[in-house]
């Protein structure tokens, strides 16, 4: 038999044939891969973040529980990290502005935001956040004073990060659902800010 | 390891493309489902910095994914090179070949496997949730918020969470975390013992000297054998 070229190979074959020799050696199985394909494409992405920040928004007390202990506060709505690692939520403000990225992989907060999109993967992004921040920062369409820190958390830990952005002036009226639909993933990042429609 | 996947502060990577995708083709999904799934150690952070350099720079992330699992699942004679030559083979000649059932009940004890073993090597993130336990607390970290600290400078061939960038640079203890499980060192991605965990600030100064943003910095988490 030729040794397998993997650099050539169609990587939808090797990974059946990846799948295959761990489900015929009782490694995983299937069903359970399925679950978990089916669970990232229904049930876990950035409307978890969005629900959890609205809520830290109009309550004062669940916000200081998340500011506190992530992990337990996204608990409160049934979220929990598939490896159980702990969730650190940092606040922005007029002061410190927090955006998140990996340098060493790309770990993100899949609990509550899903899985990351391609660019926060990217080698630009992870190589370039760290030491140009407000460059990558106006890219996103976002320019920030000099008077505001703008603090990079770079994940190489398993904590995982989420940023509670602020909330926009002119939601005053807006109810906890309607606070959730105007948080973009990208403001849970830190690389936008939720803004008022 | 000084590998590239070490990148923050690199230059030549060019700006960044707005691809929104978590995916771009359907084998990726399961790629990450078996990731996820799979009770057995290996393709892990280190099998993806083991990874050649020009491969790792010249691959997608989840074919980077793929192929460190495969490369670790080979080496350790989870699968040997045979069988997953021939099975290459059966679906490359029909991609519908026969597919094997699962095995729900030797799933179940590969699983207990791993638990038992990630808890000798005593992981206090395992089992999930248990992060908080009373025991990890008693771990007393040695520094306090406020604590002036320098990273140290190491050049390990093993795992390291220590990026090049910060090595041997001083910042600012600004938040004690529960103890995490020191992870450097571990091929097959199981934890030593915990350590207490800080985060650490570093001025955009200290790191990037002249070239640095305003009023910029970095907070890393830092065990606390990363510091002096």
């Amino acid at each position: 038999m030729e040794k397998t070229n993997m650099a050539n190979e169609d990587p939808a074959i090797l990974t059946k044939a990846l799948e295959s020799l761990l489900v015929e050696k009782g490694l995983v199985t299937s069903g359970r891969i399925d679950e978990i394909v089916k669970s990232y494409e229904e049930d876990i992405g950035p409307m978890r973040g969005a629900q959890v920040v609205a809520k830290a928004w109009v309550d004062p007390e669940y916000k200081a529980r998340l500011l506190v202990d992530g992990r337990s506060a996204i608990a409160e709505f049934g979220f929990t990290d598939p490896h159980g690692a702990e969730l650190v939520v940092t606040e922005n403000t007029d002061d410190v502005h927090n955006m998140v990225v990996c340098t060493l992989c790309s770990c993100y907060p899949w609990a509550v935001l899903g899985l990351p999109p391609a660019w926060y993967k990217s080698f630009a992004y992870r190589s370039r956040a760290v030491s140009e921040p407000r460059t990558v920062l106006k890219e996103f369409g976002l320019e920030l004073p000099e008077s505001t820190e703008v603090r990079v958390l770079d994940s190489n830990s398993d904590i995982r990060y989420m940023v509670l952005p602020k909330r926009p002036a002119g939601t005053d009226g807006m109810s906890e659902e309607e606070l959730a639909g105007i948080v973009t993933r990208d403001s849970m990042i830190g690389v936008g800010e939720a803004v008022c429609p | 390891m000084d590998g590239v996947h070490d990148m923050g502060g690199m230059h030549g990577f060019g700006p960044i493309e707005r691809d929104e995708l978590s995916y771009h083709d359907e084998w990726e999904a399961r790629v990450h489902g078996i990731s996820n799934a799979m009770a057995a150690p290996g393709g892990g952070r280190f099998s993806l910095e083991s990874l050649d350099p020009a491969e790792y720079l010249g691959s997608s992330y989840y074919t980077r994914w793929l192929l460190a699992r495969i490369n670790t699942l080979l080496a350790a004679g989870t699968i040997t090179q045979q069988e997953f030559d021939a099975a290459v083979a059966k679906y490359r000649a029909n991609p519908d070949s026969e597919f094997p059932s699962d095995d729900e009940t030797a799933y179940k004890e590969a699983q207990e496997a791993v638990r038992e073993r990630r808890k000798k090597a005593g992981d206090p993130t395992f089992p999930p949730g248990s992060g908080s336990g009373s025991s990890e607390r008693s771990l007393e970290a040695k520094l306090g918020v406020g604590d002036q600290v320098v990273a140290k400078t190491i050049h390990p061939d093993g795992h390291t969470r220590l990026p090049r960038y910060v090595r041997g640079r001083a910042g600012e203890v600004i938040r004690i975390y529960r103890p995490q499980g020191f992870q450097d060192d571990e091929p097959l991605s199981d934890h030593s013992g915990p350590q207490p965990m800080y985060a650490v600030r570093f001025d955009g100064k200290e790191l990037w000297g002249d070239q640095a943003e305003a009023n910029s910095s970095v907070v890393l988490d830092m065990w606390e054998s990363y510091l002096t």
